[in-house]
């Protein structure tokens, strides 16, 4: 594989990558929302295999194995499961002003070419141009987090952001240290387990998901 | 050889303590298994402080770990204030379980993670990869989460769950900075985990592309920032600090802030050697200042207990941050001198307010009274601790304050009355408060109880010590500190 393609390969992943960020963004069916994430990982591992194999950076495969494990595997099935023991299976989250969110979204993506230029012009590797996207990938997660008010969706803002974090150290660098990358998904690990405990905490305390109804802990006068 | 070994106590006792106590953490020996744990952690701090003091700054393993005076010091700070909420704990945790508000679990998770959280401060501490500074400081809020939500109530959850989620999201911007970082030291010093060692770093950060680290420092500053608990970004500290058990009050106000403070100045002292500008200096002042006003402000409208510390701790890193972006010699020693003093100052307020919301069965500051009739210890306790909090003379806050504003008043005049008035406001509102609870009659509905007095007097003698004389060996610990920071 030549440079060129694999270059071209790495942007059209990222294209999707960010397509999934997008639909997740919007998407009202929690289910639906865990297949989107499962898919982003999924492009994301792909992606980081092929930069391994094209940069002879070994240790990338590594990182590669370890997403599709944690990202596509482990951690969806873990959502699964959470929602079928909890019977909220079928719940549909109320999005409010899709449009507008969608125009938010999209005025993330230009904001973080406009941020990420100075890197971009100094890098000299293949995945240069798609730092941007992963940028905007975090961008969104954190959007999803404001605008989403259900536990479960929060979480997946999160993990996706996560998912943004993980390409953005692939574009810019060729993947982070062997030992902060281990370290970093076994605190992905950890959150998972805290994240699980929680939804049957709060599903219990308050009887569902919504955060919503958490707004006890306000400033009185 | 002797130094690595100590190195491997520091860090090898609280994660055994941890694994240990997630099996028998609701023994009736738990308490004192976790006061030794501590106590030998505490041992190792000062063998290895000793060490350092005396041969200057030292790695081990491999370069994975990097001791200076300026981390060590903050270990041995970890690790005292760590024993001292330990043998506070043993009464106080045990009363919680007789009151029925911890179980069986709760109390072995209660001990695991504490121990848990003292490894992952510790290593951020200690640790010379940014990359698993990193790592360690999430690790650390991961810890502390289900302790905020140990009690199970509705705003336990809620707290706990804002915990987790806001700084989450915090720690991710950091880490985004923390590739940038890489990424600009990877041109310089080539890949691989060599280029994320701060030795490496920090002798190379000249070469260090300009522009990318302002816009790394940018992601750092947020990330965390958000954990200091600066302002906007505080939302998620008064509640979790506020809804937790008091010990872990105690330490997430005394202790985790002060880390997150740590890793911050660690970047920003790249980033200046790379900018040769005040531009990350400036940005740390402009968050120091909106901190301490946002703060002592609030401060005046609290009305429990726990809330308004966790706000006058969120004034006080606002101080430390904004002396650390300052710079210079005098602001700098101020601000490592008020972390010291205001690590040993709240968390020695935490013990009493712990004990007069035990008491009083209430944290609401309008129910709370007469603690000198009903017991002058905690009574006492509170109003020292308040004095010294506000930065009273003789205590050690009103020295390092003292220096910060002389150093504010000669670089940056213009910020001095914005100062000033946090720090009157923030005078007024807790004295005003303290006042009300320490005097007047005992209500009826107050219970007398045993307290653990040696935690708050140890605390409050070394604030007031440090106050009145600071040792020869202490300061020149901070002057080679400052060398380092400059």
């Amino acid at each position: 594989m030549d440079l060129q393609t694999a270059a071209q390969i790495n942007s059209f992943l990222a294209a999707f990558v960010l397509l999934t960020a997008f639909g997740m963004l919007v998407q009202k069916r929690i289910y639906s929302l865990i297949h989107l994430f499962t898919w982003q990982g999924l492009f994301l591992s792909v992606n980081t295999a092929i930069v391994g194999y094209v940069a002879g950076r070994h240790h990338l495969y590594i990182s590669s194995i370890l997403t599709l494990s944690l990202k596509v595997i482990l951690l969806p099935y873990i959502l699964h499961a959470l929602i079928v023991r909890l019977k909220i299976r079928k719940e549909v989250e109320t999005v409010v002003n899709i449009p507008m969110t969608m125009l938010i979204g999209i005025a993330l993506v230009i904001f973080s070419y406009y941020l990420t230029a100075p890197v971009r012009e100094i890098s000299t590797l293949i995945t240069r141009s798609t730092l941007a996207v992963a940028l905007a990938t975090v961008m969104i997660g954190l959007l999803m987090m404001i605008t989403r008010k259900h536990a479960v969706t929060q979480i997946i803002g999160f993990l996706a952001m996560e998912n943004g974090l993980f390409f953005a150290a692939t574009s810019a660098t060729y993947g982070m240290p062997l030992v902060v990358e281990l370290g970093v998904a076994l605190d992905i690990l950890i959150a998972a387990f805290i994240f699980g405990i929680f939804f049957f905490h709060i599903h219990t305390t308050f009887d569902s998901l919504d955060v919503e109804h958490m707004a006890r802990l306000k400033e009185e006068d | 050889m002797q130094s690595s070994m100590m190195l491997l106590v520091l860090l090898g006792v609280p994660l055994f303590a941890a694994a240990v106590l997630a099996f028998v953490g609701d023994r009736r020996l738990a308490p004192e298994v976790n006061i030794a744990g501590s106590a030998a952690t505490f041992a190792a701090g000062l063998g290895l402080a000793l060490e350092v003091y005396e041969q200057g700054p030292m790695l081990a393993g491999g370069k994975f770990f990097f001791v200076d005076a300026f981390n060590i010091y903050l270990a041995v700070l970890t690790s005292f204030v760590s024993m001292t909420t330990a043998i506070f704990s043993r009464r106080y945790m045990r009363r919680e379980r007789e009151h029925g508000r911890v179980g069986h679990i709760g109390m072995r998770f209660y001990h695991a993670m504490f121990q848990l959280f003292i490894f992952a401060m510790l290593l951020c501490l200690l640790t010379n990869n940014i990359g698993v500074l990193w790592i360690a400081m999430e690790l650390a809020t991961l810890s502390t989460v289900l302790l905020v939500s140990l009690y199970r109530t509705p705003t336990a959850i809620e707290a706990a769950w804002k915990y987790f989620i806001l700084c989450g999201v915090g720690i991710a911007q950091a880490l985004f900075g923390t590739v940038l970082l890489y990424f600009a030291a990877e041109k310089v010093l080539g890949e691989g985990g060599e280029s994320l060692l701060w030795t490496n770093l920090s002798q190379m950060s000249d070469k260090l592309e300009p522009t990318v680290l302002s816009l790394a420092f940018v992601f750092l500053m947020v990330g965390y920032g958000t954990k200091v608990g600066l302002v906007p970004l505080h939302n998620w500290l008064p509640d979790a600090h506020s809804e937790g058990p008091t010990p872990i009050s105690a330490v997430l106000s005394g202790l985790l802030l002060n880390i997150a403070l740590y890793a911050l100045v660690r970047c920003k002292v790249l980033v200046d050697g790379s900018t040769h500008t005040h531009y990350a200096g400036n940005i740390m002042m402009g968050f120091g200042i909106v901190s301490i006003l946002v703060a002592s402000f609030s401060l005046l409208r609290q009305k429990d207990i726990k809330r308004m510390f966790s706000y006058s701790s969120i004034e006080h890193m606002g101080i430390a941050t904004f002396a650390f972006g300052l710079g210079g010699p005098i602001a700098t020693f101020g601000a490592l001198l008020h972390m010291l003093m205001h690590s040993l100052a709240k968390s020695s307020i935490f013990f009493t307010v712990g004990h007069a919301s035990q008491m009083h069965r209430t944290q609401e500051m309008d129910k709370i009274r007469g603690l000198f009739k009903g017991n002058p210890l905690v009574g006492w306790g509170l109003m020292f601790g308040a004095m010294a909090i506000v930065g009273m003379p003789p205590f050690g806050i009103f020295t390092s304050e003292f220096l910060i504003l002389t150093a504010t008043m000669k670089d940056a005049p213009l910020m001095t009355p914005f100062l000033l008035l946090g720090l009157g406001v923030a005078f007024a509102a807790i004295f005003r408060r303290v006042q009300q609870m320490v005097a007047g009659e005992v209500p009826e509905y107050q219970k007398p109880m045993k307290v653990a007095h040696v935690p708050v007097m140890l605390h409050m003698a070394l604030v007031l010590a440090i106050g009145i004389y600071l040792p020869d060996f202490l300061s020149r610990w901070f002057h080679t500190a400052v060398e380092l920071l400059k």
